[in-house]
């Protein structure tokens, strides 16, 4: 052990490669004989394929083959990995999800496939693509949520007339909180939409499948963010080909926000196909496929009430949301509205009693799935948005009111874990003192000050509060197994010490952006007493890695970095064993720091480096241990992680105009310990402009025929450089106490923060200036904000 | 049709298809996969590149209109001092050491961007570098650390730029520019 690395801001190993343009995405792999595919895909949101001819393309100079979906009869569908049952005991409705659309079958979102051309260019697959002529019965479609459930509502599936996926309640029995509410003197009530999104991670999806036959081997090099869980979904649940001949490899990869979690039918094709045709095959999407083909995130409707008594206490919570599936039922899409949202709906509050009724649909879209915060941004929304409001109807202070109703700090080990009613147990937890630190950094009474004076021009200024708590470090494996989930969500790692002492450290985490190469080595290099020139990091192949579930819901260090942790300390253990056998003590009088065993009292010590070599070389060794030094640990959580925080969000509305200008962005985060403030830092920076996104310029507009109309860059706002200021942020550290780091997860914090204090800073400005609006639909154009006013 | 392009201070020569991006070129052609695909409605900047000393946005402009010109890519902007070890400009220094990057995927784009603000413009302010990346996309970094790595390589001296200075092309000299709001690839004269 050593105290070198970890806390410190260590400049990113992995940066080179990327700012030289050495970085090694899937797309940029080329294979020998490598072919290229392009789908024909439905331009329509519903409807029946007739016919397909496929002659014509057939006879283009350069097509090597294109598939239909009657060639794909005995494959089956992606699967889904998370089982949600009806409350009456109705098992999940899981429609097929077929790999293309076979012909009298219908496409149900725009973006289904019906046939992939596989050409010698990739131009000649879009050329040819163009060829295949699809006959097409247009049938009506249905995209928001709500309307799935009007009685007149087109079918998604045949089979399941109500379009339902399930239903779900959740917390305390609803009479129960009924009882509550009825007390309450003042219900703050808000019907809002959590508006769809689209994750955007700027590498859009690419897959090579390669078959080597003399090897009877598969390589599918993915932009996946969990190889192991891609190679588990397609070998045993689509393709039905032995895992043991299958290698997945997740290069670098640009950005997953979830998208890149799921398995994809396009990932199994491209294997499949490459198989079929003996030559490695390539596919790329282009940006307006990924709009059409990537799983999309948030999708709720929700009608939420929050009960106060007299004196401004939390009485009650009652909540009815409906949630868009899309059209199919992806990875871990049950999982998200369900037990990532409604267990998060405690907030930071004492709220004795809490109902959630969710109901979740499908529809004429393609499939929702998590996006960075997965239900818990949904949860955070709701509650914050409910705060800020039920003050302003109160006539309290949003800071106040939140004070008054914060679950107690308790640090999980001298104080229990907070016990919700909403099953979850918060490990360790002091909401008040982030609210306070943010409020100093706002110079909140000058603040007040400062917005009455403007109140009165026509730069109306507001500010929003939000204090949020989530769930991270996913997450034990009983626990989410009782729930539904049809995984396990351990982590995998392996540390090899090298007879030299050189250390390669493999973890089934996976990074794509995160800086694992960096933050990992510093935990190895300060765990081993070591320099961090002597650790590697590998990440991302399946060949090489034992097992991995993957990076997503801000895992990677809690539960990957705890699997590292676990197996340095088999490795101190058997060193220890060969070092007291080298200096003749017992393995009690040893101490190990600096890199070295040293006997307790005296100078007489033994190098990490010498013990490697006699793990290797053992002559001088004891009896009936193995040689070798090399340790593989499987890390289960005892727990989910619970960071939390306070984001302020301060904004300038324009009365003429309605123009939102995010004047500043205040973030104070708790995410137990850190290992690298500098890329923590980074995380939080980039979900606050993704949260600030989906408040104030994202959100995906489909038409009545369940057309995406905004799905190009062109049309799909993303908040870029000019429209955010800098982020003012901050840290606490409440240590997690169930995890050997002490550490809770930063990936998806400031995108679940951020959201509603944006959206409550622009209603506090209208509130200011004398305008009452409970809510205005997100993302807060000008519009928008205009007519709030008008 | 055939065209011959001055990449990162060496003549290239190949046939390619009328309808051939540059950005292909460099990426398929010549595999320099640095440059990177974001969007097919030139709005991300990933595909940036600089075409005789300007930025551009390399999947806005074919092959052929590059014919005769001399672009620089991300992987010609440091100083090659041996086949193994390089000087690198003080944007790929400041991104580093400002943490300017997190999946790498839209970096390159910001770099080149980046680098043709500090040539018009070696003090830009914090309201200026937002500007000039405008037509930038980064999913994943806010953007905060992005422009804190170019006020760092602002205040750090600057190397020259390689392949700006050497082997001035022959061809007549063209000036490209990305039109602001429309993003198309213009020539300036
Ligand atoms: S690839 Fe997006 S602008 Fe060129
Ligand atoms: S670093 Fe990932 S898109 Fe910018």
């Amino acid at each position: 052990m050593s105290n070198k690395f970890i806390g410190q801001s260590i400049k990113r190993r992995e940066d080179k490669r990327f700012i030289t343009g050495k970085g090694r995405y899937t797309d940029d792999i080329v294979l020998p004989g490598m072919l290229h595919a392009h789908f024909v895909r439905s331009p329509y949101a519903h409807a029946r394929v007739s016919s397909i001819d496929l002659d014509e393309a057939k006879a283009m100079p350069g097509v090597i083959a294109i598939y239909t979906g009657d060639d794909l009869a005995d494959v089956n569908g992606v699967p889904c990995g998370w089982q949600v049952n009806f409350r009456d005991g109705e098992a999940m409705r899981e429609p097929k999800h077929p790999m293309l659309i076979p012909t009298g079958s219908t496409a149900k979102h725009v973006g289904d496939a019906v046939a992939v051309v596989i050409a010698e260019t990739k131009d000649i697959a879009i050329d040819a693509a163009e060829l295949v002529m699809v006959e097409w019965e247009e049938l009506p479609a249905v995209a928001a949520p709500a309307d799935a459930l009007l009685p007149d509502a087109p079918k998604v599936h045949e089979q399941f007339p109500d379009n339902k996926a399930f239903d779900w309640t959740f917390g305390n029995p609803i009479e129960e909180v009924d009882a509550a509410m009825e007390k309450a003197a003042h219900i703050t009530e808000l019907e809002f939409v959590n508006q769809r999104v689209v994750p955007n991670a700027m590498e859009p999806r690419a897959y090579i499948g390669s078959y080597d036959e003399t090897f009877d081997k598969y390589t599918l090099y993915t932009s996946t963010q969990n190889p192991h869980l891609i190679r588990l979904l397609m070998c045993a649940f689509v393709l039905g080909i032995p895992e043991h001949k299958v290698r997945v490899v997740g290069p670098d990869v640009g950005g997953g926000f979830g998208s890149k979690i799921y398995h994809y039918t396009e990932e199994a094709l491209v294997t499949w196909s490459s198989k079929q045709l003996g030559q490695p095959v390539k596919w790329t999407s282009d940006r307006s496929e990924a709009f059409l083909t990537d799983a999309h995130g948030r999708d709720h409707a929700t009608k939420a009430e929050m009960g106060f008594d007299a004196d401004g206490n939390i009485l009650g919570l009652r909540i009815k949301t409906v949630a868009n599936m899309g059209a199919y039922l992806s990875t871990f899409a049950p999982a998200v509205p369900t037990y990532l949202h409604g267990t998060l709906l405690q907030g930071l509050y004492t709220t004795p009693k809490i109902n959630i009724d969710m109901t979740c649909v499908f529809t004429h879209t393609v499939a929702v799935d998590a996006y960075r915060g997965a239900g818990r941004p949904e949860a955070t929304y709701l509650l914050e948005r409910l705060m800020d409001l039920a003050a302003l109807e109160m006539g309290r202070d949003p800071a106040e009111l939140r004070f008054q109703n914060f679950i107690p700090p308790f640090d999980g080990v001298e104080q229990p874990g907070y016990q919700t009613q909403v099953a979850l147990q918060y490990d360790s937890g002091n909401y008040e003192a982030v609210l306070k630190r943010g409020l100093e950094m706002l110079a909140y009474d000058d603040f007040r000050k400062e917005q009455a004076e403007a109140a009165k021009t026509n730069k109306i200024l507001g500010v929003g509060f939000s204090t949020y708590v989530e769930a991270c470090g996913i997450a034990p494996s009983a626990v989410v197994g009782s729930l539904g989930a049809r995984a396990g969500l351990f982590e995998s790692a392996q540390v090899r010490v090298q007879p030299t002492g050189k250390v390669s450290v493999f973890t089934g985490s996976h990074s794509h952006g995160q800086g694992h190469e960096t933050t990992f080595v510093q935990v190895v290099a300060d765990k081993l007493g070591i320099p961090m020139d002597d650790v590697d990091l590998v990440h991302g192949d399946s060949d090489t890695i034992a097992f991995g579930m993957g990076t997503y819901g801000s895992r990677s260090l809690a539960v990957g970095g705890s699997a590292i942790v676990k197996s340095i300390d088999k490795i101190l253990e058997k060193g220890g064993k060969i070092a007291a056998h080298k200096l003749e003590c017992a393995e009690g009088d040893l101490e190990y720091a600096e890199g070295k065993w040293t006997v307790k009292g005296t100078d007489k010590s033994i190098s990490f480096g010498d013990v490697a070599l006699t793990a290797y070389v053992p002559h001088i060794y004891p009896a009936g241990l193995e040689p070798g030094l090399d340790f593989s640990s499987f890390y289960d959580p005892a727990n989910f992680t619970y960071p939390f925080g306070c984001h302020i969000a301060v904004v300038e509305v324009d009365k003429e105009t309605g123009k939102v200008t995010l004047k500043r962005m205040i973030a104070v985060d708790d995410v137990g310990n850190v290992i690298n403030p500098m890329i923590v830092d980074g995380q939080i920076h980039g979900g606050l402009a993704q949260g600030i996104g989906q408040a104030l310029f994202e959100g995906t507009i489909y038409d009545e025929n369940g057309q995406l109309t905004n799905g190009s860059y062109m049309d799909y706002c993303m908040p870029r450089a000019d429209d955010l200021p800098m982020f003012e942020t901050d840290r606490q550290v409440t240590p997690c106490p169930h995890n050997p780091l002490g550490v809770k997860g930063a990936g998806e914090a400031g995108a679940i923060g951020s959201t509603p204090a944006v959206v409550n800073a622009v209603i506090d400005a209208l509130w200011s200036a004398g305008h009452k609006p409970k809510d205005i639909l997100m993302p807060l154009t000008s519009e928008r904000v205009w007519q709030a006013m008008n | 049709m055939q065209v011959e392009i001055n990449v990162n201070g060496k003549a290239r020569k190949a046939e390619v298809e009328d309808r051939t991006l540059l950005v292909y070129f460099l990426r398929d052609t010549l595999q320099l996969t640095g440059t990177h695909v974001g969007c097919d409605t030139s709005s991300c900047g990933a595909c940036t590149v600089h075409l005789d000393g300007g930025a551009v946005k390399s999947c806005t402009l074919l092959a052929a209109q590059a014919d005769g010109c001399s672009v620089t890519t991300i992987e010609g902007l440091a100083i090659q001092d041996t086949p193994t070890t390089m000087q690198l400009h003080p944007l790929q220094e400041g991104f580093k050491e400002c943490h300017g990057l997190q999946c790498g995927y839209c970096t390159p784009g910001m770099i080149m961007t980046a680098a043709d603000l500090l040539k018009r413009n070696p003090t830009p302010s914090e309201e200026e570098i937002r500007f000039a990346l405008e037509g930038n996309i980064c999913r994943c970094t806010g953007y905060h650390n992005i422009v804190k790595s170019i006020q760092w390589a602002a205040t750090h001296t600057t190397k020259p730029e390689p392949n700006q200075q050497e082997e001035p092309i022959d061809a007549d000299k063209h000036l490209f520019t990305n039109d602001v709001t429309t993003g198309e690839v213009v020539e300036t004269h």
